[in-house]
C-alpha cells in the first residue's frame, strides 16, 4: 500500500509469522488501524465512523427484520405489524431500522458538505469522491426501496410516482418503467424485486465503503487546512500525524456516543416523527393520498425535480431545440439526476489551487449560501407546487447548478486566497501552543 | 347513499394528512402518555375498551389486535380471567374446523378482534398513528414536537367536533359537520373568494357516535362527552402502539447509558490527547 511513510507491521511471534506469511491479514488490519492520520482533524471528521456504524446497524437490524417480514402484497403490511406487536423486541428493531435511515442520510449529507467545504474532492482524492457519490446514489436507491416494503399508502403511491419518473424518459421510458416494476403497474412483481434489491444494495455499499477507505488510506486523509502531510521522511510524517488507533478511534467513538444518545431519544420517544402517517394505512390502489411527499432526505432533489415546469423559459428553449423530445417532465427528471451528477464533477469544476475553504475568503460565502440553498430546497420540497413555492424552488435549483457550473470554476480564477500554514504541525501548534518549544517558535509575550 | 358513503370513506382514508393545512381544528388535550416519561393510564385504557366495545365496535374493527394483549404489561392489563371472558363474547371464523370447510367458534385469547362489520368503516387498529400527521406535508411538526400532539388528540377532537353546521351550508349536505375532520365534503357556499374555508372541518360520513353518558363505568368515573372522547382516544393510541411503554423505557435506558458512555469517552479522549496538546 502506498501512502504516508510509516512503520509497517512486523510479525514477532512464531504463530503470527506463520499466519502473516501465508495470508497477510494481520498486517492489513494493523496497517489499516494504525494509519497515520493528520492530527489537526476537527469534529467534522467524525461522520465517516458514524456512517460505518449506521451501515452496520442497518444491515444487522435489516437481517433480523427479514426473518419476520413477508414480501407479499397481501401480507407485507400485516407482517410489519406482526414485527411491531408480536416479535420479541421487534418494535425496537423496526424503529431502529426506520430511523436509522434518517441518521444515515443526516450523516451522509454532513459528510458530503464537509468534503465540499474542505476541498476533499480535489486531486489526488477524486476517486474517493466519486466512490462516495456512488455510495450516496446506492443509498438513495436502498432508502427508496426500503420505504416501499411496509406496503402502506405512501409506499405504494410513492413507488408509482418515482417509477413514473423513469417513464418520462423519451423512447425507452415506458419499457424501462415496466422493467423496474416487473409489470404495467405497481404490484407483487415490484414488491418482490424491490425487496430483493433492498437486501442486495447494502452489501454493495459495504464493498464500496471498503474501496472508499482504501482510496483515502492511499492518498491520506484530507484535513481542515487542506495542506498535505509531509512525505519527505518517516520523521516528518510523524510530526504531522498520529496513528488512527487510539487517538481518532476514541475521539470518533466519543462523538458517536453523543449522536447515538440523540438517536436513541428519537427512537424511544418520537419514532414516527420523521415518517408519514399515511404509511400506517395499508396500500390501496384505488385511494391516492392527498399529498404524496417523499421522505425528508429526498426533498431537496424532489424540489429540483418539480422546479422546472413548462412555463420556465429554459425548459421551453430546450423543448424547442430538441424538437419536443425533452418536455417539462423529462427536463425535471434530468435536472434531478443532474443535480446529483454535477456533484460528482466537482473535482474538475473547481479550478482553485487552494484545497480548504478556510483560506478562501470568497468561496466561504458562496459555500454558506449552498448550505442554505440545500435547506431551503428541503423545506420547499414538502410544500405544494404553487406560488410562491414554485418560484423559490426554481431559484434554489438554479443556485445549486450555478454553484457547481459557474461559481466553482470562476472563483478559482478571480479569488485571492489567504496564506496557508506550511505544515499540519504548524496549524496544530497554532491551536495547541507547545509548552516546551517543539519545532514551532514560541510566540513572544 | 351507500356509494356516497363508500366514497366519503375512501376520501377519509386518502386525505388523512389534509387537516395539517389548518383546515380543521384539533384541540391539544393532555394525555397521561405524552412526553418521555408519560405512561398509559391503565384505568383509562379499560374505560376506552368499554366504550370501544359498546359503541365503536358496532361498525369498526380492530383486526390487528389480539385479545391476549389486553392482559399485557403496559396495556389495559385486564386480569387473565377477565380477558378470557372478554374474548369469549366474540365468535370467530376458523378455517380449520369442519374438515377444512371452516366454521364459527367462540374466540380464545390468541384470536384477534373482528374486522370492521361495515365496509365503509375503516379498521381502527392503527388509526391513532395513521392520523398523527401534524408534521405532514404542509406542517412543520412543531405542535407534535413541543405540545406532544398526535393521533390521540385528533381522535378526541373528532369525537367532540360534531357541531351544528354553519348557516352558510345547504341543508342537503351528506353526513355531519365536524370541525376536526378535514377530509370530507365542503360546500362552495362556505368558502371565501380565494377558496379558503370560512369554517374549520368538513362533512363526515360517520354520524356522531358519542354524546356523553353513553357508557356507565363501574367505578362511577365521569362519562361526559370529553371524558369519553379522551378515554377512547387513549385506548386507540394503545391499540396503535401497544409497546409504547416498553419503547419509552428502552429509550430512557439507552439515553442514560449513552450519556454516561459519552462522559467516559470524553475523559478518555481528553487524557489521551493531553500530551499532544501541550496547552498552558
Amino acid at each position: 500500500m502506498g501512502g504516508i511513510p510509516h512503520d509497517h507491521y512486523e510479525p514477532k511471534s512464531k504463530a503470527t509469522k506463520a499466519i502473516n506469511s501465508r495470508l497477510p491479514i494481520i498486517g492489513l488490519l494493523h496497517d489499516t488501524l494504525m494509519i497515520p492520520t493528520p492530527k489537526n482533524l476537527n469534529w467534522m471528521w467524525i461522520w465517516g465512523i458514524v456512517l460505518t456504524f449506521t451501515l452496520a446497524l442497518q444491515i444487522i437490524t435489516g437481517i433480523v427484520l427479514v426473518m419476520h417480514y413477508v414480501p407479499h402484497v397481501d401480507m407485507a403490511f400485516d407482517s410489519v405489524e406482526h414485527i411491531m406487536r408480536d416479535v420479541n423486541g421487534g418494535h425496537m428493531i423496526r424503529y431502529f431500522h426506520m430511523n436509522g435511515a434518517s441518521l444515515f442520510f443526516l450523516a451522509v449529507y454532513t459528510h458530503i458538505f464537509r468534503g465540499l467545504y474542505y476541498g476533499s474532492y480535489k486531486a489526488p482524492r477524486e476517486i474517493t469522491w466519486i466512490i462516495g457519490m456512488l455510495i450516496y446514489i446506492l443509498m438513495m436507491g436502498a432508502g427508496f426501496m426500503g420505504y416501499v416494503l411496509p406496503w402502506g399508502q405512501m409506499s405504494f403511491h410513492g413507488t408509482a410516482v418515482i417509477t413514473g419518473l423513469f417513464g418520462a424518459i423519451p423512447f425507452v421510458g415506458e419499457s424501462l418503467q415496466t422493467l423496474l416494476l416487473g409489470a404495467g403497474a405497481v404490484g407483487q412483481p415490484a414488491l418482490n424485486r424491490f425487496f430483493s434489491l433492498h437486501y442486495l444494495l447494502p452489501f454493495i455499499i459495504a464493498g464500496l465503503v471498503i474501496v472508499h477507505i482504501w482510496a483515502f488510506h492511499t492518498t491520506g486523509n484530507n484535513n481542515p487546512t487542506g495542506v498535505e502531510v509531509r512525505r519527505t521522511s518517516k520523521e516528518d510524517a510523524a510530526k504531522d500525524t498520529l496513528p488512527f488507533w487510539p487517538y481518532f478511534v476514541i475521539k470518533d467513538l466519543f462523538a458517536l456516543a453523543i449522536i447515538l444518545a440523540v438517536f436513541m431519544a428519537v427512537v424511544g420517544f418520537m419514532p414516527n416523527y420523521l415518517g408519514h402517517p399515511d404509511n400506517y394505512i395499508p396500500a390501496n390502489a384505488l385511494a391516492t393520498p392527498a399529498h404524496i411527499v417523499p421522505e425528508w432526505y429526498f426533498l431537496p432533489f424532489y424540489a429540483i425535480l418539480r422546479a422546472f415546469t413548462a412555463d420556465v423559459w429554459i425548459v421551453q428553449i430546450v423543448n424547442f431545440l430538441s424538437f419536443g423530445i425533452i418536455d417539462a417532465k423529462f427536463f425535471g427528471v434530468l435536472a434531478m439526476f443532474g443535480a446529483i451528477v454535477v456533484m460528482g464533477f466537482a473535482p474538475w469544476l473547481d479550478t482553485s489551487s487552494v484545497r480548504s475553504g478556510r483560506y478562501r475568503p470568497m468561496f466561504k460565502w458562496w459555500f454558506a449560501l449552498l448550505v442554505i440553498d440545500f435547506i431551503v430546497l428541503m423545506w420547499v420540497g414538502a410544500r405544494p407546487a404553487e406560488y410562491p413555492y414554485d418560484l423559490i424552488s426554481l431559484l434554489g435549483a438554479t443556485y445549486w447548478f450555478a454553484y457547481f457550473l459557474i461559481i466553482l470554476p470562476v472563483l478559482g480564477v478571480i479569488e485571492k486566497p489567504l496564506p496557508q500554514p506550511a505544515t499540519i504541525e504548524d496549524d496544530f501548534n497554532a491551536h495547541y501552543g507547545p509548552k516546551d518549544g517543539g519545532s514551532a517558535t514560541t510566540p513572544a509575550e | 347513499m351507500f356509494r356516497k358513503l363508500t366514497l366519503a370513506a375512501v376520501l377519509a382514508v386518502s386525505a388523512s394528512t389534509a387537516f395539517a393545512a389548518s383546515e380543521a381544528h384539533v384541540e391539544d388535550y393532555d394525555f397521561s402518555f405524552e412526553g418521555p416519561f408519560g405512561s398509559f393510564d391503565q384505568n383509562q385504557l379499560q374505560r376506552g375498551l368499554k366504550i370501544y366495545t359498546e359503541i365503536c365496535s358496532a361498525c369498526h374493527g380492530l383486526e390487528l389486535v389480539a385479545f391476549r394483549t389486553l392482559s399485557d404489561e403496559g396495556g389495559p392489563m385486564l386480569p387473565e380471567d377477565q380477558m378470557r371472558a372478554y374474548a369469549e363474547q366474540y365468535e370467530v371464523f376458523d378455517q380449520a374446523l369442519f374438515d377444512g370447510e371452516g366454521d364459527f367458534r367462540t374466540a380464545v385469547p390468541a384470536d384477534r378482534f373482528p374486522g370492521s362489520s361495515l365496509s365503509s368503516a375503516p379498521d381502527l387498529s392503527l388509526m391513532a398513528k395513521a392520523r398523527a400527521g401534524f408534521h405532514g406535508p404542509y406542517g412543520t411538526g412543531l405542535n407534535q414536537l413541543f405540545k406532544g400532539m398526535g393521533g390521540a388528540e385528533y381522535i378526541a377532537s373528532l369525537m367532540t367536533g360534531y357541531e351544528d353546521p354553519p348557516e352558510c351550508a345547504p341543508d342537503d349536505m351528506d353526513g355531519s359537520y365536524n370541525s376536526a375532520f378535514a377530509a370530507g365534503g365542503y360546500p362552495e357556499e362556505c368558502k371565501y373568494e380565494d377558496g379558503s374555508h370560512k369554517y374549520p372541518g368538513s362533512w363526515i360520513a360517520m354520524g356522531q357516535p358519542l354524546w356523553g353518558e353513553d357508557v356507565d363505568f363501574d367505578d362511577g368515573h365521569a362519562n361526559d362527552l370529553e371524558s369519553e372522547a379522551m378515554d377512547v382516544a387513549a385506548f386507540l393510541m394503545w391499540t396503535a402502539e401497544p409497546k409504547m411503554m416498553a419503547r419509552k423505557q428502552a429509550g430512557l435506558t439507552g439515553v442514560l447509558f449513552l450519556v454516561v458512555l459519552s462522559v467516559l469517552l470524553y475523559l478518555t479522549n481528553k487524557r489521551l490527547w493531553a500530551p499532544h496538546k501541550k496547552k498552558d
